[in-house]
Order: C-alpha cells, then structure tokens, then sequence
C-alpha cells in the first residue's frame, strides 16, 4: 500500500489543477448515455413503483401517488421467491466457481506454452455464445426430458425413482443457471490467471510449500480480481434471472424465482407498481450483498 | 494498518488521499446535481401523462391512396405452402391491389396488449391496422373505447357470419369486431400411454397420470373447464365463490404433483416430448401435432363441457388503412377462402357457407366437429363469462398465485 502511494505520488502533482474542458466535452456521450438509459428509467421505475390504483379503473390502470404500500405487499407476497432467488442464485455462482477455476486454470497458465491450444480452448469456451441462449436452455429441457436418455439411465441406475424427472425440479434450474453463466466466471478467471506470475508459484514452493498450500496461500489471493469479477458477473444476473426458472423452460411452479414475479406482474397482471418495487427491492438487495462482497474480499481497487 | 516510519513517505500518501478526497467530493456534487435535473425531468414528464381519459377518434383513413395494411396474428394461424407462402393471402393481394404485411406477432394476449397499451390509451398507431386478439381482450378494448367503428358496407360477406358468433355481450351486432377464427378448450391424451381415453377432467387427476399432466396458463380456459367440471355453467351468473371452489380444485392439483407444468403455446413441446401425457389443451393443436409428429393424440371435449373462445379482428382508433382491413375480412369471409384456411389452420371457422365449400376440397375435414361443430357439438362448449375489470384482476392474481408457486 504504502509503495504503492510512493510511486504514484509524482503523478498526481502533475495532474493538471484546471478542470479540463476537453475531458468535459470528452466525458459527455458517456455522460448522456448514463442520464438516457440509466438514471431515466430508474427514476421512472421509482415513479411506478410508488403509484396508485386508479379506483373503479381497468386493469393496468394506475395514477401518480405515494403508495408505499406496494413495497409492503409485493414483498410480504413474494419473499419467498425473492429467496429463492438468492438461494439459487448463490448456489449456481458457487457451481460454476468450482467448475470454471480448472477451466480458466488450464487454459491460463498450463496451456501458456502453447498459443494455439490457448486460443482454441477459449474458443470453447466461447463458442455457446454463438447459438441464442434461449435455444440452448429448450434444449436442455429436451435433453432431461422423461424420455430423454438422462432421465432413462438414471432410473435404469435406480438414481431417480420410477416416478422422478427432472425437469420443473430445482436441479434443473439451478443446472440452467450454472451451465448459462459458466463463460462469465471463465472468462474474467482466465484473464487474471493468465498474468499470473509462475515465479511466485516457484517461489512458494522453494519455502518447502506444500502444492495446496501453494494454491491456497499465492494463487488464489493473486487470482482474486478475477474470482471476484467473475462471481459478480455470475451472482448478479443470476438472481434476477427468469429464463432458466420459467414454467416455459426448466422451471416449474415450485421453482419460481422473483424474476418470474416481476415478469408476470408486468406482462400478466398489469401490475405495474408491484412489478417495480419488486424490481427495486432485488437491486437494492443485490447492491448491499455485493457492497458488503467487495468490501469483505478485500479488493477495493477492483471497483 | 501499519503507518510508515519515513516521513516524507507518510507527507505523499496524506497528499494523495487529500487528492483522491477531493475529488470524490467533487464527482459527488456534480454527480447529485445531475441527478436532480434529471429527476425533476423525469417528474416533469410523468406530470405530462394523460389524467383523465378522453373521448379517442379515429385517425384519418388513407387506405384509397396507399394500398397496403399491416396485420398482426397469432402464430400457425394462416395456410403456409411448403415455401413457406400464404396462398390464401397472396390471393387476397392480386385480387384487391392491396399489399398486406403479415405479421406474428401475438404469442398472449395479455403481453401483447402490455406491449400495445400506451398507444391504444393515445389513439396512435400501434404499429398495426389490424390484429386478431382473443374475445375476452377484444372485449376490454371496446370497453376503454380503443376500437374504430367497422363499416358493414365494405363488408358484404358479414352476412355469413355465422349465428353463434354473431352476438357476443361485449359487441352486439358486430360493430367493432369480427370473428378470425374460433376454437375449443378441451382434454387430450396420448393414445399409446393412456389407451383407455379421457372423458372428464376428472380423469386427468386419475393416480396413474401423477406428474404427467399439463394444463394452460390462459385462465379462462384451465379454470372455465374446471368449473364446468363443477356443474358451473360459465356462461351464466356465477361470482366468487364458483370461482374459489375450482381455484381451490386446481390449487390442490398443482401442490400435489399431479400438474406437472402450466403453460402457454409451449404445452405442445411437452406432450411432444412424453413429459406429459393427458392435457387440458386447444382443438386445433392437436390436428396439427398429429400431422407433424405420428397419429399419437386424441383430443375431446370432457363430459361436462368445454370452452369456445374464438379470436377477433379489430382496428384500433390509431389504425390508418382501415378500409383495407376491411377488405381482408371481406375476403376471409368467402366462403371458399374461409374452407381453404380452415382446412390447414383445423380451428372452428365462423363463416357459413365454408363447411358446403369444404365438401369439395375434402369431405372429411367437412366432417370434423373440430372445424364444422353441428348444432350437438356447439351445445356442449361454453363461452366464458366477460368479467368485470375487478373480477379480473381478482381472479387473474389468485390463478397467477398458484402458477408462480407462491
């Protein structure tokens, strides 16, 4: 910390002191950008979210207000879905942690040595990219579906019982969100480990290191940016998520998420403001697990 | 953390904190007062929205100088050639000069009018001149007044229009809306997994179909046969309590297993795929599911009854070219036309005449009851009661409850 205050010491006394006018004309379209598509509909959806019904009105029917009822009702409805969310959500980036690691490993440092192979094996991993994921996630739900040969050999196998399936079940959603988001823990995995420095790792092992201890005590730590990046990237759209959950995919009515609420009080109901308070209260819960996330791994200079 | 014995060192790393301090403070001002002007736009513009309700008219008709309509349609609802054309449509561009846009775009009738909402409460264009909504959603756009007037005179063929449809409680006499084509809810099995049949719901929640039956997300039809299954004329008065008791029927199907998924369009992907075997289902789908994938299901309107639901043309108030969409329903009410369409769509057609045009093309379809109900069949489908705004959003939070699981 200290060094690294030292050494960036000269370049803050040669930051210029005026405020540039460049940089503001420069930081504009970002600027616009953000006003456009962010803060605009956040605050219209803070707007919805506090709206009242109109009385004696059609469906779908609301008027300005400050009806905070709303939070009190959609939550007090829906908290169980919103933990479900979660749940799913924390296990799925847990999953994909422990199955992208070795994958972003591998390709990072073992296949260094060899470009090519490097390249291809990103490749792969990239390449479901390339079909819709919507299409990806039918076709896993044809896959287990009870005639499927999943299903058939885990029963033959006596895994499931006779009457089992597995779609519309929580392993099946829990297995979509894994599989759908693996790229996003691989990928920024792969980008810290490839600059990891072996010399450490050789380093750690000449102190008569055990390989585990190795890992645990240098390679992790140096891979945290990345581990944090990637469960973030994975967490965050995993628990708002309504594809994977959907009665129309690999969900069923026990497996609903608070993704599926908020899209059926939208499009269903026409339940605007319930839609929108549910949808602040998932953002709002997900900022403070996240802020609380960054602060607790320690890589402030992360965000 | 430890603090550095060397001075000079600990001055720098003061220095850069102040340094990083002030500028966050800075970012942080600019930052609020940005937010401020946007959100009193935001409220400026929300303040902007229309309060009250006002009388909508309709926009101006161009159809004579610009001959073409847009046209907005469930999907498989149209005859297809093998390349992928509509005959009977292509006949209808040569024969009027007008050039149709056919679009399918409707999947559900609620998020399709989640989607069109906004403009229909406007009177703009909603991106189509016509479309063919269900009628219970017809019925709730002509209650808000949304829909422009159909002229009888450019509509000749309306006098085919067949009795049973020619005077649902939301539309009488068939000012604002006309008929596309009609159909039934009912039960449908898989014939090598169920050989005995289905002749009631009661039937789907026999022991042996545990976990393998599937119902549809469109409430009136899963619950409307439930209640029928109940002795509730659906037709007629009922209320709440009607309601609860097949709410309360269902609720239990669905918490014991014996449901396996409730689902929209996408209920044929699972009889498809052997998930489930029985169905509470629409009759077309299953004519067509047999055509593309093996003779392997029946379809049968239960003991108690089934539902009729049919969908409707309208023309929204924002809709340009309505004469040209009243030219396409004249032509779709041909009766020849109406046989050829019904002949490849297998839905309840409401044009007379098409059944006696059928008996030349194929008198077997003209003899399906799924496509020509006679006076029996008709007797034993019901049309679902319009509901109140009230009751539907009563009655849609409760069904939408138990699909959602909570």
């Amino acid at each position: 910390m200290a060094f690294t205050a030292f050494a960036s010491t000269p370049a803050v006394e040669q930051a210029p002191k005026k405020r540039s006018f460049i940089a503001l004309v420069l930081l504009l379209p970002g600027i616009l950008y953000l006003v456009l598509f962010f803060l605009t509909p956040l605050i219209s959806l803070v707007i919805t979210s506090f709206q009242q019904p109109v009385l004696d009105g059609d469906i779908g029917e609301y008027q300005a207000g400050f009806n905070w009822q709303n939070y009190v009702d959609s939550v007090g409805e829906y908290w169980p879905l919103i933990l479900r969310a979660f749940g799913f959500a924390l296990v799925a980036t847990v999953l994909a942690l422990v199955i992208s690691y070795p994958i972003a490993y591998v390709i990072g440092v073992k296949a260094r040595r060899w470009p090519l192979l490097q390249s291809l094996l990103l490749t792969l991993v990239i390449a479901p990219f390339f079909i819709s994921f919507l299409l990806r996630t039918l076709a896993w739900k044809q896959i287990m579906s009870d005639e499927g040969p999943i299903v058939q050999a885990l029963k033959a196998v006596a895994i499931l019982p006779s009457d089992g399936h597995l779609t519309g079940t929580t392993f099946s959603v829990i297995f979509g969100l894994t599989y759908n988001f693996i790229p996003f823990m691989t990928l920024p995995l792969y980008a810290t480990l490839e600059r990891l420095d072996l010399r450490y790792i050789e380093a750690g092992a000449d102190l008569y290191a055990s390989p585990f201890t190795v890992f645990r005590k240098v390679t992790i730590p140096l891979s945290m940016p990345g581990i944090v990046s990637g469960t973030l990237l994975t967490f965050i759209p995993a628990a708002g998520d309504y594809i994977n959950a959907s009665r129309d995919f690999l969900g069923s009515s026990s497996t609903a998420m608070v993704g599926n609420a908020i899209e059926a009080n939208f499009l269903v109901l026409q339940n605007y403001p319930a839609a929108a308070s549910l949808s602040i209260v998932l953002m709002a819960v997900i900022l403070v697990i996240v802020g609380v996330y960054v602060r607790r791994s320690g890589t402030e200079d992360l965000v | 953390m430890r603090t550095p014995r060397d001075p000079q060192i600990l001055q720098a790393i003061r220095y850069s904190q102040a340094m990083q301090r002030a500028r966050a403070v800075q970012l942080t001002r600019r930052g609020f007062l940005g937010a401020t002007g946007v959100g009193a736009t935001a409220l400026a513009l929300a303040a902007c929205a229309p309060a009250e309700k006002k009388e909508l008219t309709p926009a101006k008709d161009v159809s004579a100088s610009e001959k073409t309509l847009t046209w907005d349609n469930w999907p498989a609802y149209m005859d297809e050639d093998d390349a992928g054309d509509y005959p009977t449509l292509m006949g209808f561009e040569n024969e009027s000069g007008i050039t149709v846009t056919y679009n399918v775009a409707v999947d559900d009738n609620n998020s399709y009018y989640a989607k069109v909402k906004d403009q229909l409460a406007l009177g703009q264009s909603i991106g189509a001149d016509t479309v063919c909504l269900t009628d219970w959603m017809v019925a709730r756009l002509v209650r808000n007044g949304y829909l422009q007037e159909l002229d009888h005179a450019n509509i000749p063929n309306i006098a085919n229009l067949s009795d049973s449809f020619a005077n649902p409680d939301f539309d009488k006499g068939r000012n604002l809306s006309l008929p596309w084509q009609g159909g039934f809810a009912g039960i449908c099995w898989n014939k090598e997994k169920v050989p005995g049949g289905l002749k009631s719901v009661d039937d789907l929640w026999a022991a042996d179909l545990k976990g393998r039956v599937g119902v549809l997300s469109e409430m009136r039809d899963t619950m409307g046969l439930i209640m029928l299954n109940q002795g509730t004329d659906i037709t007629g008065e009922w209320g709440d309590d009607e309601f609860a008791n097949a709410m309360d029927a269902f609720t239990e199907q669905v918490e014991n297993g014996q449901i396996r998924n409730i689902k929209g369009n996408a209920y044929l992907n699972d009889l498809q795929s052997e998930d489930t075997y029985a169905a509470i289902c629409w009759s077309g789908d299953i004519t067509s599911l047999n055509a593309q994938a093996g003779d392997k299901w029946e379809f049968a309107i239960p003991d108690a009854g089934g539902t009729l639901w049919n969908d409707t043309f309208v023309v929204p108030m924002g809709a340009t070219h309505k004469a040209n969409a009243e030219a396409v329903m004249n032509y779709y009410y041909e009766p020849e036309v109406a046989a050829e369409l019904a002949a490849w769509v297998n839905y309840v057609t409401p044009v007379n005449g098409a059944k006696e045009a059928m008996d030349a093309i194929d008198p077997e379809l003209a003899a399906n009851q799924l496509i020509f109900p006679d006076e029996e069949t008709l007797s034993t489908v019901h049309v679902f009661r319009t509901l109140t705004p009230q009751e539907e959003n009563d009655y849609q939070a409760q069904f939408q409850k138990v699909l959602l699981g909570s």
